[in-house]
C-alpha cells in the first residue's frame, strides 16, 4: 500500500503542477501536452510504472479490507471511537470513488469517449478542458471526486511514513500536519481549474 | 460522581451483559443492579451482579480476572464499546464505578475479534498471543546460576525503551479496540522489548519474521494506523512500536532475501 501509494501521491503533484499551465494560456498547456506526447519513453514508462502501481494499489486494498473485516468479526455492539479519524475510517470509500474518477478522466481526457457538447478540438488540449468543464455534472463530479482525494491523502500520505517505520510519537502529529497540507495543495490545485472555467475566468 | 457527606455514595445501574456459549451465538441479557458503591472496582460491581444471580439460582457470568492490581492483563471487558472502560490508561479491573452515573445503562461485552473467539460469556480465548510469543517472544539464554549482572553493558536509553515496551500485559485491548482486529501494538511491543537489548540480538530478525508469521496465521488483522490500539492500551504503549516493527520486518525481510547461501552458484565461476 505504502510504496504504490507513495508512487501515486507523487503522480498527482506531477499531474497537479502540469495542470496549473491553463493559467498561463493555451500555448503554454499545449506545447507542454505535445512535449509528453513527444517523449513516448518518457511517456510510456511514466504509464507503465501507474499502471502497475495502480493495480497493485487496488488488488492490496481489497485484500487489506476483507481480511481487516474478517478479523474483526463484527465488533463491539455499542461501539467507540476515540481517535480513528474519518479520512482513516473511510480510505476503502474514497478510495472506489477515486478510481471511478479515474475511468471516467481517462475516458473523457485520454481515450476522448465521452462526448461532451463541441468536441471539434483536435490536439488542442486547452479548448478540451474548458468544453470538458463547460458542462457543469463534470465539474462537480471533478471537484468532488478531489476533495475525496484531499481526505485519502491526507491519511495515506502520513501513513506512508509508519509503514516504512519512519514515524514516532514526536513526528507522528508533524506528520499529519505536513500530510494534510499536501493534500490540500493537490487538492486545490485541481479544482482550481473547474473552478475557473465554472466562474468564467478561463474561456 | 462523589461527594463528600461522610456516607459513600451508591448506584443503582442497569447492565447490559453478554451472554455466550461457546460455539453458540450470544445475546445481551438485561439486569438491574442497585447500591453499588462508587468505591468499588468494576470487576467487584461484576461480583456483585453474580452474587445476585446466585442467590436468585442463575447462571453467573463468566469473565476473566487475576491480580485485580492492573498488571497481569487478565481482565478483558469491552464497557460501552471501549475495552477497558471509558478512562484512558486503565485496565477493568482499576476502573472505579465513580465514573459511571447513578441510573447508567452500561454495556459489557467480551473483546470482539475473529482471533479471540469467546469461550463463556464475557471470556475470550487469547492463545493466539501465547502462539505469538512461542515463536519469537524470548530469549535463548542458559538457564541456572543468575548471570553477572554488569556481564552484558546495556546503555540506560535502550533500557528505558525497551522498559516502556514491555510494560505490555498481553490483554489483548489493543486487538479488540482496533476496527481490523490487528495485534501490531502487541507484537510490535514485544519485538520492541526484546529486539533493541543485547541480549536480544542473536535472535533479532528470525523472532521478527517469526512472530508477524504466526500473527498473521492466528487471524490477527492488518495495520491501517487507526491509531484506536494506542487510544485504548490500559500501559499507553505508543504507535511507535509499529513504526519500529515495520522497519525491523522490512530489514529482515532484506537481509534474509539477500543472505547468503556460502557457496558459489551454478554456472558461475
Amino acid at each position: 500500500m505504502a510504496l504504490t501509494g507513495l508512487v501515486l501521491a507523487g503522480f498527482v503533484l506531477g499531474h497537479m503542477t502540469g495542470n496549473l499551465l491553463m493559467f498561463k494560456g493555451p500555448e503554454a498547456i499545449n506545447a507542454y501536452a505535445a512535449w509528453l506526447h513527444a517523449n513516448k519513453g518518457l511517456l510510456w514508462g511514466a504509464r507503465t510504472v501507474l499502471i502497475i502501481s495502480t493495480f497493485a494499489h487496488i488488488w492490496v486494498g481489497i485484500q487489506l479490507a476483507l481480511e481487516n473485516r474478517a478479523a474483526r468479526d463484527g465488533g463491539p455492539a455499542a461501539d467507540a471511537t476515540r481517535r480513528a479519524t474519518i479520512a482513516s475510517r473511510t480510505m476503502p470509500y474514497s478510495g472506489v470513488v477515486i478510481l471511478g474518477f479515474a475511468i471516467f478522466h481517462l475516458l473523457h481526457f485520454t481515450f476522448k469517449a465521452v462526448a461532451l457538447g463541441d468536441v471539434s478540438f483536435g490536439d488542442d488540449v486547452y479548448k478540451m478542458v474548458i468544453a470538458g468543464f463547460s458542462s457543469k455534472p463534470v465539474a462537480y463530479f471533478y471537484i468532488i471526486s478531489m476533495l475525496l482525494l484531499c481526505l485519502h491523502l491526507s491519511h495515506g500520505v502520513s501513513s506512508v511514513f509508519q509503514t516504512l517505520g519512519l514515524r514516532n510519537e514526536r513526528w507522528r502529529s508533524r506528520l499529519d500536519v505536513l500530510a494534510l497540507a499536501y493534500a490540500w495543495i493537490i487538492a486545490l490545485g485541481f479544482i482550481s481549474i473547474p473552478l475557473a472555467v465554472l466562474t468564467g475566468c478561463l474561456k | 460522581m462523589v461527594q463528600d457527606n461522610g456516607k459513600e455514595q451508591t448506584l443503582a445501574l442497569k447492565l447490559r451483559v453478554w451472554r455466550q456459549r461457546r460455539g453458540q451465538p450470544g445475546a445481551f441479557e438485561e439486569h438491574s443492579l442497585a447500591a453499588v458503591p462508587t468505591s468499588a472496582s468494576f470487576l467487584e460491581m461484576m461480583d456483585m451482579l453474580n452474587e445476585q444471580l446466585i442467590k436468585a439460582g442463575k447462571d453467573t457470568f463468566a469473565f476473566d480476572h487475576d491480580c485485580r492490581e492492573g498488571i497481569c492483563g487478565m481482565c478483558s471487558m469491552t464497557i460501552n464499546g471501549m475495552p477497558h472502560g471509558p478512562i484512558p490508561g486503565v485496565t477493568t479491573c482499576q476502573l472505579h464505578m465513580r465514573n459511571f452515573r447513578d441510573g447508567e445503562t452500561i454495556t459489557v461485552e467480551p473483546w470482539r475479534a475473529r482471533a479471540f473467539p469467546v469461550l463463556k460469556d464475557l471470556a475470550v480465548d487469547r492463545s493466539g498471543f501465547d502462539k505469538v510469543i512461542q515463536s519469537g517472544g524470548f530469549i535463548t539464554v542458559r538457564t541456572g546460576s543468575a548471570p553477572e549482572a554488569n556481564n552484558i553493558p546495556v546503555p540506560k536509553p535502550i533500557a528505558d525503551e525497551a522498559m516502556d515496551a514491555a510494560e505490555c500485559i498481553g490483554c489483548g485491548a489493543c486487538v479488540a479496540s482496533c476496527k481490523n482486529g490487528s495485534a501490531m501494538l502487541f507484537v510490535g511491543a514485544k519485538i520492541n522489548h526484546l529486539n533493541i537489548l543485547p541480549q536480544g540480538q542473536a535472535e533479532r530478525d528470525r523472532r521478527t519474521l517469526s512472530m508477524v508469521k504466526t500473527m498473521d496465521e492466528a487471524g490477527f488483522g492488518n495495520c491501517t494506523n487507526y491509531g484506536e490500539c494506542q487510544a485504548h492500551c490500559p500501559k499507553s504503549i505508543t504507535l511507535d512500536v509499529i513504526a519500529k516493527l515495520n522497519r525491523d520486518y522490512l530489514r529482515a525481510r532484506v537481509k534474509e532475501f539477500f543472505s547468503s547461501t556460502g557457496k558459489p552458484s551454478k554456472g558461475g565461476d
